[in-house]
């Protein structure tokens, strides 16, 4: 091919200059979201607004030290299981879907791990069961979808009910009791003073943002805003929808290991309304609902944010009713602060575009 | 013809002056003259991209002229949006017919102005209503119960005619109406035409077709690049030989890069041999060698966007088949086609080859990014450095590679799509209307570049609506109309006349009589 391209072009083959590489080595922690960066403050901004709050409320809790330390673990340990869940929910919605299931899942893979005949293999089996059941189930929403050209919201909803529904049949609407100490040890251990969970949570996010920002396969999500465009580069955007989904269940997978190990058992009804939660932080931190833009840090900022609000409510001994009310609120102040940012000038563009025929 | 001769001569009821209107970048009406006239079929001929589709929307409220007199019986007016058009007795028929798929026939034909009583629907009575529109328009045996969904096309085009008249439009504008019909069916469009025009409604039409024009027509205005070059042709006496060159004859030169002077023949590249998909192209076969720039001329809707996608994987061909270097490729695969070496510049830039959103330099390495990866880890700086290069080898303006495509006009935008196929193991290049939104001195950098290409090996295949872009820029060039090849020949054999008599040439009126 050498011979056939233009002289004034560029060869083809990466250049092997030393340089270059120890400049690109230095790069490669800097990431080029700016924009996303600038959304990440203003998350942080928010987040430091609900302390305040809380310090203003409470002023008789914050002035102790270890308190405060205590309670930011427990915000982080309560962010943990839906953080987790976020990370998948983050992947997909980049790349253009959604995934209502999520909630079903874990549900399906806390009791599959469970059953008295799960148990009986041991923490060890406990976990690959909730692993691969996670995995499996993520897989057939990611065949409907990509092969199957279900749309994501139909796709996912079937498998929201008929998840719910196999993992009722299983438990028999019993309620399983773990009696893995192993497994039910996750939640209530502490390594170095921080829980066990928040550990997990912050090796999924390194996981989920390394995957998203420095590998192949991040690049191929991150095209969700365009899949025709990435189609017609020659990229197998079917496969990659498949990895989408079946990532984001095996994230259930986890959370369901998880939320096994704090309630000690797992029940049909467990998880009710994580994907709304797991949607809602996603938006929160960022991710745009129509897919190509998102980021990991943002989403755990969401999920933190909204642990926050339910911490700020519980320590002020408010109901659950208005907590929901002003999560709701935040959803739309969310989005509509973003609209202003970004939906003017793509909408502008789209407007000329339109008109120019 | 059984058209009234006196028809010329009702009233004046529309009458534009010097009107223009621009777009940011596009001056897409440039001093258009109309004058139309009580019961005449006013024809409209342009090239595409003459402005028709402009002053179409700026009659039906669409658009509003920047200067300019538009003079509606008699008075000045100025339509602040489609309803205002739509009250005043204009109405639209659009080629992509605006029907509600899913609302029935009379509902369709009362959209927007349903007669009611206190807020509810007259059903009852619009159905009777819409009963005798459809009555007048010849067609009592349509019932306005159904859906509009179960009609075929020549049916719908009657839905959308009998919503005109549901307004008592005086003026209807038929842009394309014959695309979508039948041989047969075109003569009774023609029919109803003649029995609005008795009514004295005045029709404006828009066709390629010219054996159409001279059957239907009364009086042509002719449109080049957003001017009116001649008013008031008589349809059926002026030679085609003058309308052609109302039509053609540009005031913009492009500046074409020269023919490299006879290189010896290089191998064959790509061959397609009675590639078909129904209802799009038929039977096309065709050969691209290395260093061959093949372009392809035809009108939107001659099928020649839908070959190149096909012929790229992007759509699965029913029958023939695509070889590049003597393998057979897989049909409907692009990851085959882009492992063969083809590349693609889509027809719709900004929706099918860019992220707008993301710096250029991932735009420029969507199809070669794994190569700067390691294990599956991309390499940013690698990345930025190749796109960088590029960037330069194509004068890419501004040339940081980190901004957004977004911000980059249109020809830099067609470089990073360009620039994409070069970074890969590219050996045919296709094109689709590569130069559609750039202006004309980006144009003529894009000529180079694809000239250099082609001088260093590879092979592009080209499609265009621009008929001088094709015969300036390609060696060898194909014509294609209703979806079949109907002409082949070195570019040097054609001119800018024979290529439109070609493209336009009326195969519906083929044997009928003259």
């Amino acid at each position: 091919m050498t011979e056939t391209t233009p002289t004034t072009l560029p060869a083809q083959s990466p250049p092997a200059d030393p340089a270059g590489t120890a400049k690109a080595r230095l790069s490669w922690w800097r990431g080029d979201g700016g924009e996303g960066a600038k959304r990440n403050l203003g998350l942080l901004a928010t987040l430091a607004v609900l302390v305040v709050i809380g310090v203003l409320t409470r002023p008789d809790l914050y002035g102790d030290a270890s308190w405060v330390w205590g309670n930011t673990l427990t915000i982080l340990k309560l962010a943990s299981v839906v953080g987790v869940v976020t990370v998948g929910m983050t992947f997909v919605i980049i790349g253009g879907g959604i995934d209502l299931s999520v909630g079903a899942i874990v549900a399906l893979a806390g009791v599959w791990c469970t059953t008295v005949a799960t148990q009986s293999y041991g923490a060890g089996g406990m976990i690959f069961s909730a692993l691969t059941v996670g995995l499996a189930v993520g897989v057939v929403n990611g065949l409907l979808i990509s092969y199957g050209r279900l749309v994501p919201f139909i796709a996912t909803l079937a498998m929201m009910v008929a998840a719910r529904g196999l993992a009722a049949e299983i438990s028999d609407k019993q309620t399983q009791v773990s009696n893995n100490q192993f497994i039910n040890g996750i939640a209530s251990t502490d390594v170095l003073g921080i829980p066990l969970l928040v550990y997990i949570l912050a090796a999924v996010v390194l996981a989920g943002w390394v995957l998203l920002n420095r590998t192949t396969f991040g690049r191929t999500v991150a095209v969700g805003g365009n899949p025709e465009a990435a189609r017609l580069a020659g990229i197998n955007v079917r496969r990659h929808t498949l990895l989408l989904y079946a990532l984001s269940g095996l994230c259930c997978g986890i959370a369901a290991i998880m939320l096994t190990a704090q309630a000690t058992s797992a029940q049909a009804a467990m998880a009710n309304l994580y994907e709304l939660d797991a949607i809602a932080a996603a938006i929160i931190g960022g991710t745009l609902l129509s897919g190509g833009r998102g980021t990991i840090i943002g989403s755990l900022l969401g999920v933190v944010i909204f642990s926050t609000i339910t911490n700020l409510f519980a320590i002020n001994g408010l109901s659950t009713e208005a907590q929901n009310m002003v999560k709701g609120g935040i959803i739309v102040a969310a989005v509509l602060v973003q609209q202003v940012q970004f939906g003017s000038l793509t909408q502008f563009l789209a407007r000329n575009r339109a008109t120019t025929t | 013809m059984s058209a009234p001769a006196d028809a010329v001569a009702g009233e004046v009821v529309l009458r534009l002056t010097d009107v223009v209107k621009t777009f940011p970048g596009v001056r897409a009406l440039d001093g258009v003259q109309l004058e139309v006239r009580a019961g005449e079929v006013h024809c409209l001929l342009g090239q595409n991209g003459a402005g028709k589709s402009t002053l179409i929307k700026v009659l039906a409220g669409v658009h509003r002229p920047d200067s300019g007199e538009l003079e509606w019986r008699g008075r000045p007016a100025a339509f602040a949006n489609p309803q205002a058009a739509m009250r005043a007795g204009i109405a639209t028929i659009y080629q992509e017919l605006d029907l509600v798929e899913d609302l029935s026939v009379a509902e369709n034909a009362f959209l927007g102005h349903e007669p009611g009583r206190l807020g509810f629907v007259r059903r009852g009575h619009t159905a009777r209503r819409t009963r005798q529109i459809l009555a007048r328009l010849g067609h009592p045996e349509i019932p306005p119960g159904r859906l509009v969904r179960h009609l075929p096309a020549a049916g719908k085009q009657i839905v959308s005619m009998a919503r005109a008249l549901s307004h008592e439009a005086r003026l209807i504008i038929m842009d394309e109406p014959s695309a979508v019909l039948a041989h047969d069916e075109v003569g009774n469009l023609f029919r109803i035409i003649r029995e609005l025009t008795a009514q004295g409604i005045a029709v404006i039409y828009i066709s390629h077709r010219l054996e159409e024009i001279r059957e239907i027509g009364d009086r042509v205005t002719v449109l080049k690049d957003g001017r009116t070059t001649a008013a008031n042709l008589p349809a059926r006496d002026t030679p085609t030989r003058d309308l052609v060159a109302r039509m053609t004859g540009r005031t913009i030169e492009y500046v074409f890069p020269d023919r490299p002077a006879d290189a010896p023949p290089r191998p064959e590249l790509l061959r397609v041999d009675g590639l078909t998909r129904h209802g799009e192209f038929a039977d096309v076969s065709l050969t691209v060698r290395a260093g061959e720039i093949v372009g392809i001329a035809g009108l939107v809707g001659s099928g020649r966007s839908e070959l190149l996608e096909t012929i790229y994987g992007a759509r699965r061909s029913q029958a023939g088949t695509v070889r590049m270097g003597g393998r057979t490729l897989r049909p409907g695969s692009v990851g085959a086609a882009v492992k063969a070496g083809m590349g693609m510049a889509p027809e719709e830039r900004k929706s099918q080859a860019l992220l707008l959103g993301e710096p250029i330099y991932r735009n420029v390495t969507l199809a070669t990014f794994g190569r700067y990866a390691r294990l599956g880890f991309t390499d940013a700086g690698r990345e930025r450095a190749a796109a960088g290069r590029m960037a330069a080898a194509l004068d890419l303006r501004p040339r940081d590679v980190r901004r957004p495509v977004r911000t980059l006009s249109g020809g830099n935008q067609q470089k990073v799509v360009v620039g994409r196929w070069l970074l890969g193991d590219t050996r045919l290049l296709l094109l689709d209307e590569p130069t559609r939104g750039v202006d004309v001195g980006a144009r003529a950098e894009l000529y180079q570049v694809v000239r250099e290409l082609a001088a260093r090996g590879v092979g592009v295949l080209l499609v265009s609506s621009e008929v001088p872009e094709v015969l300036g820029l390609a060696d060898r060039v194909l014509v294609m109309r209703e979806g079949r090849v109907v002409r082949e020949a070195p570019a040097g054999d054609l001119d800018e006349n024979t290529v439109l008599d070609l493209v336009m040439a009326g195969s519906l009126m083929e044997g009928a009589p003259a």
